[in-house]
């Protein structure tokens, strides 16, 4: 093999790395490694990164399963939750997102496209049966909206089997969940979803505690709440207390 | 499967300056396989941009959603993405590694087993990802929703490839690595650790998990691996492919050797800083921020050092680009390599991401590459390796009106799609004299897009039926082939 001959009297140094490969892919993934080390190592620092805002706390069993929904109908995919500090964004949806107020969001849900509004801080902003009649159908609530309807989330049921195992698989990730049994889980979603189930029959509106979207109004009404308690608890910056 | 029966090796010209000189080839190469990547190719390539144009409709037209759970955009987004990706983009990869990798190092694959099982192996994965995620199993994580059962087919999958891959270098005939197979080395390694590290989980059920990481941290590691995804599945296997490719397309050298190795380096060094500059004006540290974006605006070098060394390559063969639909196709791809490579770094600088994140633009910017770097590259060479697969082209002249189809579709896409990612992002914070927002109802800017989602609908179609002319083409060709066979036929595989 005659490289000289091919690129003058000497040979590139790089030519040795060409003829072994099993060099040039250690190089390879040392080059390929350093950026995501450096980058993401410090995000499991408790110094670094990001921790839980005072006043933020785990989603109720019935919230994680309305959040399972979310992710199953790929809501991300259209809705951010994502505010900026930028002044219409503060005066269209409100506080900006803060990293602590995530701190239990598994998997992240900021999204990367506004087909829809941010819904960050969707939570409290509308009634529940805003978001019934909203899910039925989106141009009741919102003409102009081009959001598929979704009439199945009225008719399926959520199982509380399957509530407790993603509450479990939560803990088991990290998520300080306490005393997580089948009968805990099952009493505290069917808790929340009666009084859900309450709210909407004061607006004339009949469902039962184990449909879908009771538990998507229970996630959708939760978004951003505790964070917005928190940063409202707090001084102004800069002020005297 | 047959095995043995695929092409025999004739003594090819070498690619490029920096590739071996031709020797009096002895290996059979198996072609077999090629030829089964090629067919799955194409039929993914139908599929996947079918699924897009879908989706495109449904942003026009939402009954188009068709009002049951499978058919909705928030389900159907997924799937486009996946197979266009994985399905559509993975098998042009593989059809082109598998088919330059036997003839730069002048042997057979390892193991035509494994050429197998990776190639079933990734069709199942295919299979699986269309039935799952229509049903609404996802993990939620932008090109990496596959659910956990099928990422561990992934790793397995990607294992035997893996082995195959080296193993094949292990008994080269010819000790120099040409420079494709450096891109293709970073694309193996690189995709098996995003795909491990990206998607640790905690099971729930079969078809639910929860990420080990959380919050901006799951942020941060999703985009570390969103934005790799671009870089080392539709980046450098595709720079290896046009390393391999255009110069035997343009029968000329690469231009630069030099340029070749810093441009390698460099861009796989820097490309894995990036993946923050999706997250800019998030609460992600701004350290973080700030590092992904001077590391974007730093790609920008490395990414038109392949674009230089691509273009340059043809100097002296200008003149041929008026009749050869091949280089046509090879030369706008790399012409939208460079552009949209010019256009993500500007695109991650703080203001300019200020206005455009969130926005249409984005899916423009997306599409440039998608549509006019790995789909136009991808039709070069699947045009330049039909006739060396099967036979001459059944029509020819089909081939330079797709190109017109694709350019044509590109330009109504992006344009579009510009034009109205600039518009929202401008209504969504334009504000009047006393400081008030002037749009405040949401959906009357989601009404002005509409025209503009109708003609990014047109070009995908037209991008579309370009593809359709491509695939039938190409059918007849096989079919024409296979009459003429007087021998036992050469099979191309089913996908």
């Amino acid at each position: 093999m005659s490289a000289q001959h091919e690129n003058g009297p000497r040979e590139h140094p790089h030519r040795k790395l060409e003829r072994r490969f099993g060099l040039f892919a250690i190089v390879s993934t040392v080059a390929i490694s350093i950026g995501g080390i450096v980058e993401i190592t410090p995000m499991f620092s408790a110094k670094t990164g990001p921790q839980p805002l005072p006043g933020v706390t785990p989603y109720t069993a019935l919230e994680v399963a309305g959040r399972d929904i979310y992710i199953r109908e790929g809501c991300y995919l259209c809705h951010s939750q994502m505010v900026r500090p930028m002044r219409a964004e503060l005066q269209r949806y409100g506080e900006w997102s803060r990293a602590g107020e995530y701190a239990y969001d598994r998997p992240f849900q900021l999204g990367s496209r506004r087909t829809g509004p941010d819904l960050m801080r969707v939570g409290g902003k509308y009634p529940d049966a805003w978001h019934f009649e909203h899910m039925r159908d989106p141009r009741s609530t919102s003409p102009g909206s081009i959001m598929p309807r979704y009439p199945w989330l009225l008719e399926h049921r959520y199982h509380a089997a399957a509530v407790y195992a993603s509450v479990r698989a939560l803990q088991k990730a990290g998520v300080p969940y306490m005393e997580v049994t089948p009968e805990n889980v099952a009493r505290s979603a069917a808790g929340q979803a009666r009084a859900i189930v309450a709210s909407l029959a004061s607006m004339q509106i009949a469902t039962e505690p184990d449909r879908e979207i009771v538990a998507l109004i229970a996630y959708l009404q939760r978004l951003g709440q505790d964070g917005k308690r928190a940063l409202a608890a707090r001084p102004a910056a800069g002020a005297t207390p | 499967m047959a095995h043995g029966e695929g092409g025999v090796a004739v003594a090819e010209p070498a690619p490029a300056r920096t590739a071996p000189p031709p020797q009096a080839a002895t290996a059979t190469y198996d072609d077999a396989i090629v030829r089964m990547f090629f067919a799955a190719t194409v039929l993914w390539a139908v599929v996947g941009m079918l699924v897009g144009v879908t989706i495109a409709l449904q942003l026009a037209f939402w009954p188009a959603n068709l009002g049951i759970p499978y058919t909705t955009f928030g389900r159907l987004r997924p799937l486009h993405t996946n197979a266009v990706i994985f399905a559509f983009a993975g098998n042009v990869c593989f059809t082109g590694i598998y088919y330059s990798m036997q003839r730069l190092l002048k042997t057979r694959m390892y193991s035509d087993l494994l050429s197998r099982l990776h190639f079933w192996g990734w069709q199942l994965i295919i299979v699986l990802a269309a039935v799952t995620l229509p049903l609404g199993l996802t993990q939620a994580r932008e090109y990496a929703e596959l659910i956990w059962p099928v990422d561990l087919l992934v790793t397995v999958v990607w294992v035997i490839f893996a082995i195959n891959f080296f193993g094949t270098l292990a008994i080269r005939k010819v000790r120099h690595m040409y420079v494709a197979i450096w891109f293709y080395m970073s694309f193996v390694i690189t995709i098996a650790v995003l795909h491990i590290v990206n998607n640790l989980a905690i099971p729930a059920t079969l078809t639910r998990s929860y990420p080990v990481y959380a919050g901006l941290t799951d942020a941060l590691v999703q985009w570390w691996y969103g934005h790799n995804a671009v870089g080392f599945f539709l980046t450098t296997p595709f720079l290896g492919l046009m390393y391999y490719f255009l110069p035997r397309a343009a029968e000329r050298p690469v231009y630069s050797y030099r340029l070749s190795i810093v441009h390698f380096w460099a861009l796989v060094f820097l490309y894995i800083w990036a993946g923050p500059h999706h997250l800019l004006y998030s609460a992600l540290p701004d350290w973080a921020q700030t590092l992904g974006m001077v590391f974007s605006i730093m790609l920008l070098a490395p990414s038109w050092g392949g674009m230089i060394n691509g273009l340059m390559t043809l100097r002296g063969a200008w003149d041929r680009l008026r009749t050869d639909p091949i280089l046509k196709f090879m030369v706008v791809a790399v012409s939208f390599y460079g552009m949209s490579t010019f256009e993500g770094p500007m695109m991650s600088i703080r203001a300019v991401n200020g206005l455009a994140h969130f926005t249409n633009w984005v899916i423009g910017h997306v599409h440039s590459g998608a549509l006019g770097w790995v789909g136009m590259m991808s039709f070069g060479m699947l045009y330049w390796l039909a006739p060396r697969l099967w036979g001459q082209l059944a029509r020819p002249k089909w081939a330079t009106t797709h190109f017109w189809l694709a350019t044509v579709g590109i330009v109504l896409y992006t344009v579009s799609m510009w034009a109205a990612g600039l518009m929202e992002g401008l209504m969504w914070r334009a504000v009047d004299d006393a400081g008030q927002l002037k749009y405040p109802n949401f959906t009357e800017i989601v009404g002005d897009l509409n025209p503009f989602y109708w003609l990014r609908f047109v070009g995908g179609t037209l991008y579309l039926i370009g593809v359709l002319m491509m695939a039938w083409n190409f059918v007849l060709t096989v079919r024409a082939a296979r009459a003429a066979a007087s021998a036992p036929a050469v099979s191309p595989a089913a996908a």
